[in-house]
């Protein structure tokens, strides 16, 4: 089992940090896999197929998580989950173009 | 055993299980649930959840086209209910804090929409508004299928909410509700109104009530004493099932009199009319020996449906009622409403004091589609019996002459395409405010009837919310500077020899009536449960009597001393109905 476990380091780049949306294209992407997957920001460890308790991390722009994945394919996770959340970005505006409107969802 | 005081707003004595219609709009209270429940709690969660979903799902399905925003919030409301995690975290809570499957979704979101909240970030900490949507969802799904339940009950239950709304009433299986209890509410809330109607006890104001009982209590509702006591002790139960045994006893010898005319011992007759909101109510007036209805309440049309009720709608009302009838009195009040109660009307800018604002007549007569409607309605049903207009909230005789003048508009449009209706239809003024009671001997040459809403009349004359419990000891009709109000309406309807009815809450209340008919009232128009109580006590005085504890009561200055006197006398006459 001790070598099925990943982890990496990511950082929330959108300017809106982690809300809703974003927290839920997280979760749709770690319940993907068999690994058990969490993620931590150094205080609070949560499980990152629930989209409640992603929520209450209430990552924004700039937070550092930690993600965790144990299991046959928790290498493959937590690759695919540092792409959606540092090169995607969950496909919203980064922090130079928080303004008005854009990536906001009202 | 815990006993609860509250406002008694409809007479008779219920003890029964609790039916308890909790409302998302207010937080949930705490309520236990025995280790047995657990299993039936968890299977709620799990029905309301796949519920939620299916309809969540069954909508984006629908809406195809709808906005991305729109769509990723019902995602995340997915989300949200596919999330095992929340849920396990939610049965958890009910297994082991043994409380009901409302109170945990509702505690467990809206805890973590407060720690969101306490997030710096605005735009995170803005995203607790979606945890409270969700909570929302849930809660409707939770609370709904116990609205829809209310139709279906096959046992007799007594109904415990923070206050009933008329949806819910109209929808309540009148069968098995034996008796209301609220938080919320005064004597003319709708709640109150409508147990009076069918003849249930009631009481309410009791402030948290919902959140004192569980669904195991057992509840004693006693609306003639306006206390309600959960889960009496043996000595309790005892005596209350006496106290219903002789209520009921009374009320079946009261209704023997309804055949009887209302006529005082040397041989006055007193006019009793009924109070109704609903054309199904009427009935309900005939039976308890109404002489007609002195007050239909026009507001249910308006409350009731979704949009704002056509011609047709206002005419098979009136009809309906009218054929109950025959020639016998229905006066119609027009509108009594604010713009704000109308759920048609889009909210336009809250008003700082309601009571005082934009309402009733006032509110009609600046919006003149609105008040023609019902108008032509009234007037098509006046050549069915003997109908009768009534203005509410009249404060000054433009008023009063401007309602005049678009009846007589609405007259003439009737007359263009040959509509029949009765072109003498007597109008009446509501007589509610002070400056309208001042004003009575003018308004008189306007008019050919008065009816005094002693309620709203008490209200602003002495300035006081009667539901607002820190002042309510304050509101009596009792108060002497209600009583010369009134003694001088009935002055100036006699002088200009034009009819006066009383249709306040006074009218059925059995201490006030000696004074009434002492103070020259010989019409009254009540809710009809009380007719045969009303009329038990007119045909047990003399109006000499009447008249000389009402020459006893013009000398006397304070409302307490007031209240003794008359309620002493009442209970000389009829003893048990107190």
């Amino acid at each position: 089992m001790a070598s099925d476990v990943s982890e990496i380091e990511v950082e929330i780049k959108n300017a809106d940090g982690l809300h809703m949306r974003p927290a839920m294209q997280f979760v749709d992407v770690a319940t993907c896999f068999e690994s058990e997957i969490t993620v931590t920001n150094g205080e609070t460890t949560v499980d990152a197929k629930s989209i409640m308790q992603m929520t209450m991390l209430a990552a924004t722009c700039g937070t550092r998580l930690t993600v965790i994945a144990r299991g046959p394919d928790s290498c493959d996770a937590v690759e695919k989950l540092r792409v959606l959340v540092e090169e995607k970005m969950f496909d919203e505006p980064g922090e130079e173009s928080r303004e008005k409107g854009i990536g906001k969802r009202e | 055993m815990e006993i609860k005081k509250g406002i008694a707003v409809s007479p008779g004595i219920a003890i029964s299980k609790p039916f308890i219609i909790d409302s998302k709009d207010y937080r949930i209270p705490r309520r236990s649930i025995a280790p047995t429940q657990v299993d039936e709690q968890i299977k709620r969660i799990d029905d309301a959840f796949s519920a939620a979903e299916e309809e969540l799902t069954s909508f984006g399905r629908e809406q195809e086209m709808v906005e991305e925003s729109i769509r990723d919030i019902f995602a995340v409301h997915l989300s949200f209910l596919r999330d095992e995690s929340f849920k396990k975290q939610v049965i958890t809570f009910i297994k082991d804090d043994l409380v009901t499957a409302e109170y945990a979704v509702s505690t467990i979101l809206r805890e973590a929409a407060a720690k969101l909240a306490a997030v710096e970030d605005s735009y995170i900490s803005e995203r607790a508004a979606d945890i409270y949507d969700i909570e929302k969802r849930l809660l409707t799904q939770l609370l709904g299928k116990i609205t829809r339940d209310v139709d279906q009950l096959s046992e007799e239950v007594v109904i415990i909410a923070h206050d009933l709304t008329p949806t819910q009433t109209a929808s309540l299986n009148r069968t098995f509700v034996k008796g209301f209890a609220t938080d919320s509410g005064g004597r003319t809330s709708h709640t109150a109104i409508v147990a009076r109607c069918l003849a249930i006890p009631a009481v309410v104001a009791l402030e948290d009530i919902t959140s004192t009982i569980t669904s195991e209590s057992t509840v004693i509702i006693d609306g003639n004493r306006g206390v309600v006591i959960i889960d009496p002790d043996e000595d309790a139960l005892v005596q209350y099932e006496r106290y219903a045994r002789d209520f009921n006893r009374l009320e079946i010898k009261l209704k023997a009199l309804s055949d009887k005319p209302a006529i005082t011992r040397d041989g006055v007759e007193i006019e009793l009319l009924g109070n109704i909101e609903f054309p199904g109510e009427a009935h309900l007036a005939v039976e308890n020996g109404a002489g007609g209805i002195g007050l239909y309440r026009s507001e249910f049309l308006y409350l009731y449906s979704g949009s704002e009720p056509t011609e047709e709608d206002h005419y098979e009302a009136y009809s309906e009622t009218v054929r109950n009838f025959k020639d016998q009195p229905i006066v119609i009040r027009t509108m009594d409403l604010g713009g704000d109660k109308l759920p048609h009307v889009k909210r336009s800018e809250a008003e700082g004091n309601p009571v005082l604002g934009l309402k009733s007549i006032r509110y009609c007569l600046q919006n003149l589609t609105l008040f023609k409607t019902q108008l032509r309605a009234i007037l098509r049903a006046s050549v069915l019996g003997d109908v009768r207009i009534m203005f509410p909230m009249i404060t000054n005789l433009q008023e009063l002459r401007q309602a005049k003048m678009i009846l007589r508009d609405v007259m003439e449009d009737l007359d263009e395409y040959a509509v029949p209706y009765n072109a003498s239809i007597p109008i009446g003024a509501m007589i509610e405010t002070p400056s309208a009671a001042l004003m009575a001997s003018l308004l008189a040459k306007d008019c050919d009837f008065f009816s005094v809403g002693t309620n709203d009349l008490i209200q602003y004359t002495l300035a006081v919310d009667r539901a607002n419990e820190r002042v309510s000891s304050l509101y009596s009709v009792a108060d002497p500077a209600v009583l010369r109000l009134l003694r001088g309406v009935i002055h100036d309807a006699h002088k200009a020899k034009i009819a006066l009815s009383v249709c306040g809450e006074v009218a059925g209340d059995p201490e006030y009536i000696m004074l009434l008919l002492g103070m020259g009232v010989r019409s009254l128009s009540l809710a009809p449960p009380m007719i045969p109580e009303i009329k038990q006590i007119i045909r047990s005085v003399t109006i000499e009597e009447c008249n000389q504890l009402a020459r006893k009561i013009a000398t006397m200055d304070s409302q307490r001393q007031i209240k003794n006197y008359v309620r002493d006398a009442a209970i000389k006459i009829l003893p048990e109905a107190f």
